[in-house]
């Protein structure tokens, strides 16, 4: 459904050091350099995806989705969405695809956010019917009942977003593209958002790309993880093939009926220990969890037992070191 | 509804809310009009030559300047659509399915309209029921009255086009300012906003008349107090047209060109 095939797009930046002799000079000879915003991206998805698109901040995440949606050409390479490619059947593409800029907005500012609605179902020549019914399932899963006949600005930044996302799916977008859907909300607005990309996803079908700071979302979400740094894609996989490539390792934390001699493992460390409670910590392909376990209770009497992975910043971090970005 | 409808229609409502300003552009544009007549009245008192325009004439010229200010002039501005340029915004714009040219075409218009309706009724008011010679006299038939209409429309659809380029311009420049200031006193003055084209000399008349600016508003003014006959307003709206195709076209593809090398600013 979306194929990109060897994208490259190079920025040129005006730049100079600071201090005035260094700006008049600048009058003068202008310095460019060429940023190379992306280098051969390559990459496939097919229906129905959850994709996460993550990199550190001026990787080109955004860049690619601009490219995917038909706002900025590529110097070349090609991209076929649909059957489109996007820059240059702009118009027939677009009606096909959903679109939130997590930090711009869509919707106008001094209107209730349902005049914004109906100027989106003429543009987007939405029918009556399907308007209608868009809406209501949009204002029912989003809670935005309260909130569309207000002023964009006077709402909240979670309301605004929660706006932003019903916006771009009033036309029955095949593709929505949400770059930092979550950026800036509070964890319940978060969660609501998070939830309902999943219902989306789910009941209608849509393949969603997204880019994210927040690897909770990528968790909650993202199927499959395409990492891009310095405008290269560095990974594409799922986030669990991701972790058994750095993290074979587990933490087992275990709570314990009062036992007073630390219970040493072979080829576990012990991290920590008190008379009610341990920790360990492994590597699954030299002593698996539950072997750990199987040892443990032969021992103490486990209450409660926990089984940590490495946080999935850290395997990204990881990455970025492996990659030197 | 038609989308460029639609715009249009939003932005006329969001355009009707600013009252306040529309009570002091009033008033302002009534002190103006009343000034610049009572100027040349007194150029008019000391003159020996024959001026080219009689004084009735001149005063209803600057009242239907005054009065269509919204409608003429190029200073008027919708920073929205700079904003949306600078910012970064125009991301959004780009990714639905219509036209920028058009839609934004549509929103200026609207803008345009909704000002002038909210001030002109009482500055028209006002300025006919003005004693002799500060008044708005009546146009001279129906017939020249609708040839007004006509053109007056027509003008603004090309002043319009000609802004158009403002906001094209800042594709390049990220910067709104100079380039108003270039194209708006140029082509003010060249519309005939600061002295009447008719009392130019001749030789600045020939440059205006090469021009689209005085199509916007020396034209249709003209036109109406009968100052320009009826046969010469009829090829007038010929050559009106042909600006405003010639003008649309390569506004669009200026734009088309901005929208290729686009840097979203601002990641």
């Amino acid at each position: 459904m979306i194929a990109l095939q060897g994208i490259n797009k190079s920025f040129k930046v005006a730049r100079r050091t600071a201090g005035v002799r260094q700006a008049v000079k600048a009058l003068f000879a202008r310095e460019h350099t060429i940023v190379e915003a992306l280098h051969n991206i390559s990459f496939e998805i097919s229906p129905g995806e959850i994709v996460g698109y993550i990199g550190p901040n001026g990787a080109g995440k955004s860049t690619t989705i601009k490219v995917m949606s038909g706002i900025l050409v590529p110097d070349n390479g090609t991209c076929k969405i649909l059957g489109y490619t996007p820059w240059q059947d702009r118009a027939a593409y677009v009606r096909n695809i959903g679109v939130v800029f997590g930090q711009r907005t869509q919707l106008w500012w001094d209107v209730p956010v349902i005049d914004s609605f109906g100027l989106l179902r003429d543009i987007y020549k939405i029918p009556g019917d399907v308007y209608h019914a868009n809406l209501a399932m949009l204002t029912e899963s989003l809670a935005l009942t309260d909130i569309v006949q207000t002023p964009v600005r006077q709402l909240s930044l979670g309301q605004r977003m929660r706006c932003e996302i019903a916006a771009s799916l009033l036309h029955d977008p095949k593709i929505l593209f949400l770059d930092e859907p979550t950026i800036g909300l509070d964890a319940a607005s978060k969660i609501a958002v998070r939830q309902f990309i999943k219902r989306i996803n789910k009941e209608r079908g849509v393949t969603v790309i997204l880019t994210t700071h927040d690897m909770n979302d990528i968790e909650a979400l993202a199927d499959r993880i395409l990492m891009i740094g310095k405008g290269t894609l560095l990974y594409d996989g799922t986030l669990n093939d991701l972790r058994s490539r750095f993290g074979s390792k587990r933490i087992v934390t275990v709570d314990y009926r009062e036992h007073y001699e630390p219970v040493p493992i072979d080829g576990v460390t012990c991290l920590s220990w008190s008379p009610e409670r341990a920790v360990y910590s492994m590597d699954i392909e030299v002593t698996p969890v539950a072997s750990v376990i199987a040892r443990l209770s032969e021992q103490v009497e486990v209450v409660d037992l926990e089984v940590g992975t490495t946080p999935v910043e850290e395997l990204v971090l990881e990455l970025y070191k492996e990659h030197r970005i | 509804m038609n989308t460029y409808l639609s715009v249009w229609k939003l932005r006329f409502v969001s355009g009707l809310q600013y009252r306040t300003a529309a009570i002091a552009g009033m008033a302002t544009q009534l002190f103006f009009g009343f000034v610049f007549i009572m100027v040349y009245v007194a150029f008019y008192a000391h003159s020996s030559a024959q001026p080219s325009m009689s004084l009735e004439q001149l005063a209803t010229y600057i009242w239907l300047q005054q009065i269509f200010l919204a409608f003429v002039m190029l200073w008027f501005r919708d920073n929205e659509i700079f904003n949306l340029i600078t910012s970064g915004n125009i991301a959004y714009e780009l990714c639905r399915p219509c036209g920028i040219y058009s839609f934004w075409y549509a929103k200026l218009l609207a803008q345009r309209l909704a000002s002038a309706i909210l001030r002109c009724i009482p500055i028209l008011l006002v300025a006919f029921l003005l004693p002799k010679p500060y008044n708005l006299t009546m146009p001279p038939t129906a017939a020249t009255f609708a040839l007004f209409v006509v053109t007056l429309l027509l003008g603004l659809a090309v002043n319009i086009a000609i802004s158009m380029f403002i906001y094209i311009s800042v594709f390049w420049t990220m910067s709104p300012v100079g380039s108003t200031l270039v194209i708006a006193v140029i082509g003010e003055f060249l519309a005939g906003m600061i002295i009447p084209v008719p009392l130019m000399p001749s030789w600045m008349q020939a440059i205006t008349y090469a021009l689209p600016f005085r199509w916007t508003a020396d034209f249709p003014f003209r036109v109406y107090s009968g100052q320009i006959p009826q046969s010469e307003a009829v090829w007038g709206i010929l050559i009106q047209f042909v600006w405003l195709a010639a003008l649309i076209l390569l506004g669009r593809w200026c734009l088309k060109r901005a929208l290729r090398q686009v840097v979203v600013q601002g990641g």
